[in-house]
């Protein structure tokens, strides 16, 4: 059976920085895959490739088991990848309406907006899934008055939204509180009882743990191990990262 | 298109329905009921100090036939500024737009044809500011500074400096066509405006390309990380300013049936005070085409009305400045408060 995504030796340099190095990585079909390294290690970096944002300096990427040249966001989600990214995405000065289809309007084939239906389905993601009970936040509301972790709701939410195949999350958890932490914890999980396959970056080991099937260790740039979480305990898992923060490699 | 998958249970949600309410209305449009209530009070101010000129329709007719000549250039120039770029070189691409109309007019005496010219070279040079822009990287300001010159330098060159009748129009369709008054005392060109805002507005709020350009202004690297195609729509952009440009410049000049090299060198900072006087940002992301429309006919409406007044054609200037300045300084106000 192929995999949904592979990374076969890619590498990604910026001017001198060599971002990611010969990075070989996989994403099954129906699996959670948790990224851990350190800060500047190269996940975002990583996962840019994966969603189109950054063509790989050489390297091949597959969906499927087909490879895929040039790929770009564009392409990257009409193959099913959806994304939170770090820096989340959003327009401040649009509405809500517009940030959850940013990039993505629903439109007829002429590309004129499908305004209403945007609306009312952004007022059933707000009151199903994100929560929203203000009376103050409306479909119409702008984005940059959200609180932080309401900016990041909008964020994840508009990634669910489009049934992705593969989802991908960059430290989603990032300014959530304990309750929608859990929330989202529990939402990773779904996407795997779903079918679907998701890549998940979150610096806390825990999390990571408690979702992932699977867990990559990146350190500058090279893959320093994987682990699968049935084979290994949280506490294994900490002190190994403990390890190569220290001294760059697991053994 | 459900989240069921992934693991959201769904309940009965009730339908949104967008409610309508006035302090709602208000909250949402503070800019442009701003830029609004300007212009019903100066509006107001005008027919106390000038009666006699303010409250017969002649002044509207002589509005109605001056206003839209840069007041269509202010609609595709507001989609740039609100994409966060600019473009200062839209006096010559109309003069550059007349330019071909005459060229392609003495060679194959076809006034349709003159016309299909000028528009194309109007869309050719938004075009190749547009690349410039966006396949270089430079700053539009910069790069518009740069091809405002080259294009003027080139009517010269080609033109030789000269000026020349337009009379033959007269006899095409064109000329009623465009400036026109077919219908009582309303000129075609204030039609053409309006036909030209409503495209406008209908872009810029009810299609993707309006929808980008927002964004693009907003967060460019949003955009891009959502997949949009910032330098193609920028590039759209620059096209579309090109082409209403080149449209006005032969407007202009049929109106007057006179073609001056000079062309359009009187519309820029008209042009350009309509859009930041309607409340679209310097900074990108906010702006209407309502706003640009309202603020077109405020600027048009000061030089008639300081005459009108009693006061020198001096003073008009003057009470430019003031106003723009109050406007974006209200603009400013409002920004921070709405929402
Ligand atoms: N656009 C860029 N231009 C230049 N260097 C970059 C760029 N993006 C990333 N880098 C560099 O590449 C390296 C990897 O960055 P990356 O963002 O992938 O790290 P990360 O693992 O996501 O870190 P963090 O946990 O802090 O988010 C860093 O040294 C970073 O400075
Ligand atoms: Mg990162």
């Amino acid at each position: 059976m192929d995999h949904r995504l592979e990374l076969r030796n890619v590498s990604k340099s910026f001017g001198e920085v060599k971002a990611l190095q010969n990075v070989n990585f996989k994403l099954g079909n129906n699996e959670v895959v948790g990224l851990l390294g350190d800060n500047g290690a190269g996940k975002s970096t990583l996962i840019k490739i994966i969603t189109g944002y950054y063509q790989p300096t050489s390297g091949e990427v597959y969906f499927n088991g087909q490879r895929v040249d040039h790929l770009n966001v564009p392409k990257a989600r009409a193959l099913g990848v959806e994304t939170v990214y770090q820096e989340r995405a959003l327009a401040e000065l649009q509405t809500l309406w517009r940030n959850i289809f940013l990039g993505r309007e629903l439109s007829n084939p002429l590309g004129f907006l499908a305004v209403k239906k945007m609306k009312s389905e952004t007022h059933r993601l707000m009151t199903q899934s994100m929560g929203f009970t203000s009376a103050a936040v409306t479909p119409e509301s702008k984005v940059g008055s959200f609180s932080g972790g309401e900016k990041q709701g909008v964020a994840i939410v508009r990634a669910l939204f489009f049934d992705a195949e593969i989802i991908v999350l960059d430290e989603p958890t990032m300014g959530l509180s304990l309750k929608e932490t859990d929330k989202l914890l529990n939402f990773v999980r779904g996407i795997r009882a779903a079918g679907k396959s998701a890549v998940f970056i979150d610096h806390n080991v825990f999390h990571v743990y408690s979702v992932a099937d699977r867990v990559v260790v990146i350190d500058r740039g090279q893959i320093a191990g994987e682990f699968s979480t049935k084979d290994i305990s949280l506490d294994d898992l900490m002190e190994k990262m403990i390890r190569v923060a220290e001294t760059g490699s697991l053994n | 298109m459900s989240t069921q998958a992934n693991g959201i249970t769904p309940k009965a949600v009730p339908v949104y329905k967008d409610t309508f309410s006035l302090t709602k209305f208000a909250r949402r449009n503070g800019a442009q009921l701003g830029i609004f209530s300007v212009f019903i009070a100066m509006w107001a101010f005008f027919i106390v100090m000038a009666p006699d000129t303010f409250l017969k329709p002649q002044i509207y007719y002589a509005f109605m036939s001056t206003i839209p000549f840069f007041a269509m250039m202010a609609m595709p120039l507001t989609m740039i500024v609100i994409a966060g770029e600019m473009d200062l070189s839209f006096p010559s691409i109309m003069a550059m737009g007349m330019i071909s109309f005459i060229l392609i007019h003495d060679s194959t005496d076809s006034v349709a044809l003159a016309f299909i010219g000028a528009l194309a070279t109007g869309m050719f040079i938004g075009w190749l500011n547009g690349v410039i822009v966006v396949k270089f990287g430079i700053p539009s300001l910069v790069a518009t500074i740069g091809t405002q010159f080259f294009w003027r330098g080139a009517v010269l060159v080609i033109g030789q400096g000269k000026s020349g009748s337009l009379l033959y129009t007269k006899d095409s369709l064109l000329h009623p066509a465009l400036v026109g008054k077919p219908y009582g005392n309303v000129p075609m060109q204030m039609i053409w405006l309006i036909v030209i805002a409503i495209l406008a507005w209908v872009l810029l709020n009810r299609h993707k390309f309006g929808a980008h350009i927002y964004l693009i202004g907003d967060n460019v690297n949003s955009a891009k990380l959502m997949g949009v195609n910032t330098g193609r729509t920028r590039i759209m952009g620059f096209i579309l300013v090109g082409l209403v440009s080149a449209f006005a410049g032969v407007v202009a000049s049929l109106h007057v049936t006179y073609f001056w090299p000079s062309l359009g060198e009187g519309y820029l900072l008209r042009t350009l005070a309509s859009v930041f006087l309607g409340g679209t940002s310097v900074f990108g992301g906010v702006g209407t085409i309502f706003g640009t429309f309202i603020g077109a006919f405020i600027i048009g409406a000061i030089e008639a009305a300081t005459v009108a007044i009693g006061l020198t054609g001096f003073w008009t200037q003057l009470i430019y400045g003031l106003i723009i300045v109050l406007s974006v300084i209200m603009h400013t106000y409002l920004s921070k408060r709405v929402e």
